[in-house]
């Protein structure tokens, strides 16, 4: 799950992380307000989107009186972001963040993030920030430097310290610092992130160090325990298709093909996917049911993929370990006659109970194609997606 | 012979007396295993499914001897389940819970560390379908008719295509020696390359199967063990060929987030370390058939 940059900031605020003064508005008035009560003469108005690269897109804007402030959120506000993080249709801007713009000296990079290979908590640092670090890696790799966190202990003083050092810090700065890294780090283990950036890390010329940017995943499978991150969740940020599926715990990710896919289980969901492409078809989504597809999850699962008008065809493909062919075939008949499903349906099940399974879906009186294999599967949804449904009669 | 698990492991089921263990605990037993304890805390001193239930791993391992468990237990929960077995000697754990937080895997798989070797227990999962010997013994929670008794080892991140790939294999007359999920998370326990090991060793296996995802450097590092070390015939198969970067497919590990990570770039390590790539998903079948029967032609020349 993402956040964004006020809530992160608010966040790691409260793990001792400096910050800049800063108030989230949702309308052009609430924005000047937060300037007025922010004080001073300069102030940055910040698109509020799960997505980086606002700055070249327009969703950072400097500002110099309240009236440009205004005029700033005004703009913002109600309107998608397109950045080159989003795709083209962009996020919706129902919040921005109004923040007290400071000069400062040097931009670092911080970072965190799960390093799967280490099994452990990676800490890279950079003195160049500002920019993306997979662009530091491609330019300046040198220049990186990270720390592997020994689980049982977390991070030591000692090494945020040599990290402040190495990126060039000095004086009252190092301190400033390693509260920072420290404080970042204990956020990401105690909110049970999966990646936290700060970038940049700015340093002003009064030895001040604060997070003028930052981005935070956490982690889906620890939310229940994280009921302040849960609560931070922004559904609007989420594909609303992506966002009804969730509200019913099942994995759906849309894609730009025709043909809808309802799999149990991730890797034959990605198989069926590839299965597809290698007939001559293009998957329109990924959709695991999970291990126990009740009729009702089934159904709503048809809903789904049918709410996509780019499908012209349906392929479902079951593999029954714990589940059972004849619970999903209710499931399928049930959706059939509850959605009135306008689009070839080609159904695979395989495994426990597949005789009934087909039975069931034989009986009902539905035009449904069935397949016993995979291959089969993908070439007869591909033909069917072609309008070739008389051939896949014939086939049958 | 087969890997990790036969008819004579004595095998333990944490989290015995719920539904789900319940129901998969008969499973395990009509598929062979010797289930010689179940673990509920609170239930200690009452029968499951024929076996004594005890409210700690300690006192299951004291009374009974068992050497490996499969543990039932919520997501909340697993992380303890899987160290309470390991302190308790217990050498071969299979997690299926799906939803495990990574950082409690962090620690679990740091807290595994702390045991020498020689005395190491080996973590199976999370979030996957555990382990199978057909006509031996099950230690997980796949339908046990669609496995055949055979000499191909089985490695599978996910579940279901496991299952698709023992069923075309089963179609062409193909058995399993060994078939093992090792889950779907980003941070598992054991890996492609500790069940190849293992693998190579056994006298029954004459070839292995592995079937990855995107995301994660561990079809890579099996790719090159195999190159390095493996006399046998490996085919492989990595899923999420259409998979777009940076989206999470399903399994919390299956995210194409940094070089290497997609199916494409996994496949071609694998032909480059010398493994028969299968050529799409309904391929595992017929890919494997055609490498055993090379295999075999190629001893009888030599």
């Amino acid at each position: 799950m993402d956040i964004h940059e006020y809530q992160a900031k608010q966040l790691l605020a409260q793990f001792g992380v400096a910050v800049p003064p800063g108030v989230v508005a949702c309308t052009p008035e609430e924005a000047s307000y937060a300037a007025i009560e922010l004080g001073g003469s300069r102030w940055a108005v910040k698109a509020q989107i799960h997505a980086g690269a606002r700055g070249k897109a327009g969703g950072i804007r400097l500002c110099t009186s309240y009236r440009e402030v205004r005029q700033a959120a005004d703009d913002l506000l109600g309107k998608r972001l397109v950045t080159l993080q989003t795709g083209p249709e962009g996020q919706p801007v129902n919040r921005v963040y109004i923040e007290s713009a400071a000069p400062f000296e040097r931009e670092l990079y911080l970072g965190y993030v799960l390093d799967r290979k280490a099994e452990r908590v990676r800490v890279i640092g950079s003195r160049h920030g500002g920019m993306e670090i997979e662009e530091i890696v491609k330019t300046d790799p040198d220049a990186i430097m990270q720390v592997v966190v020994e689980p049982a202990v977390g991070l030591q003083a000692f090494e945020a310290r040599e990290l402040a050092f190495q990126l060039g810090l000095g004086g009252k700065q190092v301190q400033r610092a390693v509260e920072t890294i420290l404080g970042a780090y204990r956020a990401f283990r105690d909110c049970d992130a999966s990646m936290l950036e700060i970038n940049p890390l700015v340093v002003t010329k009064d030895d001040r160090v604060f997070a003028l940017d930052a981005k935070m995943s956490f982690d889906d499978n620890a939310l229940f325990r994280r009921q302040n991150v849960a609560a931070m969740y922004d559904s609007t940020q989420q594909d609303p298709r992506e966002a009804q599926a969730a509200e019913h715990n099942l994995n759906y990710i849309g894609l730009d093909g025709e043909i809808g896919c309802i799999v149990n289980g991730a890797g034959l969901a990605m198989a069926t996917m590839d299965m597809i492409k290698h007939a001559g078809g293009s998957p329109a989504n990924f959709l695991d049911v999970g291990g126990g597809a009740s009729p009702e999850r089934v159904a709503t699962a048809f809903r789904l993929v049918l709410s996509d008008d780019k499908v012209r065809s349906v392929l479902v493909n079951i593999f029954a370990g714990i589940n059972r062919c004849d619970w999903v075939a209710q499931g399928v008949v049930q959706a059939c006659r509850e959605t009135a499903i306008k689009v070839p349906l080609v159904v695979r099940l395989a495994g426990t109970n597949v005789e009934a399974g087909r039975k069931i879906i034989k009986e009902s009186g539905i035009s449904i194609v069935s397949a016993e294999t995979l291959g089969e599967a993908a070439a007869k949804a591909v033909a069917a997606c072609r309008g070739n449904g008389i051939a896949i009669k014939a086939a049958n | 012979m087969s890997i990790l698990i036969d008819e004579k492991t004595p095998i333990l089921v944490q989290g015995i007396t719920s539904e789900k263990a319940t129901f998969h605990t008969k499973e395990m037993i009509a598929a062979g295993s010797k289930v010689v304890a179940g673990v509920t805390p609170g239930k200690g001193g009452q029968t499951h499914c024929g076996a004594p239930v005890f409210n700690t791993v300690k006192e299951a391992v004291k009374a009974t001897g068992a050497s490996a468990s499969i543990a039932f237990v919520a997501p909340a929960y697993a992380a303890d389940a899987i160290m309470e077995a390991a302190d308790a000697g217990i050498r071969l754990v299979c997690s299926i819970t799906d939803g495990i937080p990574a950082q409690d895997m962090m620690r679990v798989k740091r807290y595994l560390k702390r045991y020498p070797k020689e005395r190491r227990t080996m973590l199976v999962g999370p979030n996957c379908a555990g382990i199978i010997s057909p006509g031996k013994a099950m230690l997980g929670i796949m339908p046990p008719h669609i496995y055949i008794q055979g000499s191909v080892g089985l490695i599978s991140r996910s579940g279901t295509l496991g299952y698709e790939a023992a069923s075309q294999m089963k179609a062409l007359g193909i058995g399993i020696s060994t078939s093992v999920g090792i889950g779907g998370d980003p941070i598992n326990g054991s890996s492609f390359l500790d069940h190849l090991a293992l693998f190579a060793e056994d006298d029954e296996t004459e070839a292995v199967l592995i079937i990855g995802e995107i995301g994660g450097p561990q079809e890579a590092e099996a790719a090159a063990w195999v190159q390095a070390n493996m006399t046998k015939p490996v085919v492989g198969f990595v899923a999420g060929l259409t998979a777009p970067k940076g989206r999470r497919m399903g399994h919390a590990g299956a995210i194409i987030s940094a070089a290497g990570d997609s199916a494409a770039e996994k496949a071609e390590i694998m032909r480059s370390y010398g493994m028969t790539v299968a050529p799409n998903p309904a391929e595992f079948g017929s890919t494997m058939a055609q490498v055993l029967s090379k295999g075999q032609a190629r001893r009888i020349s030599a």
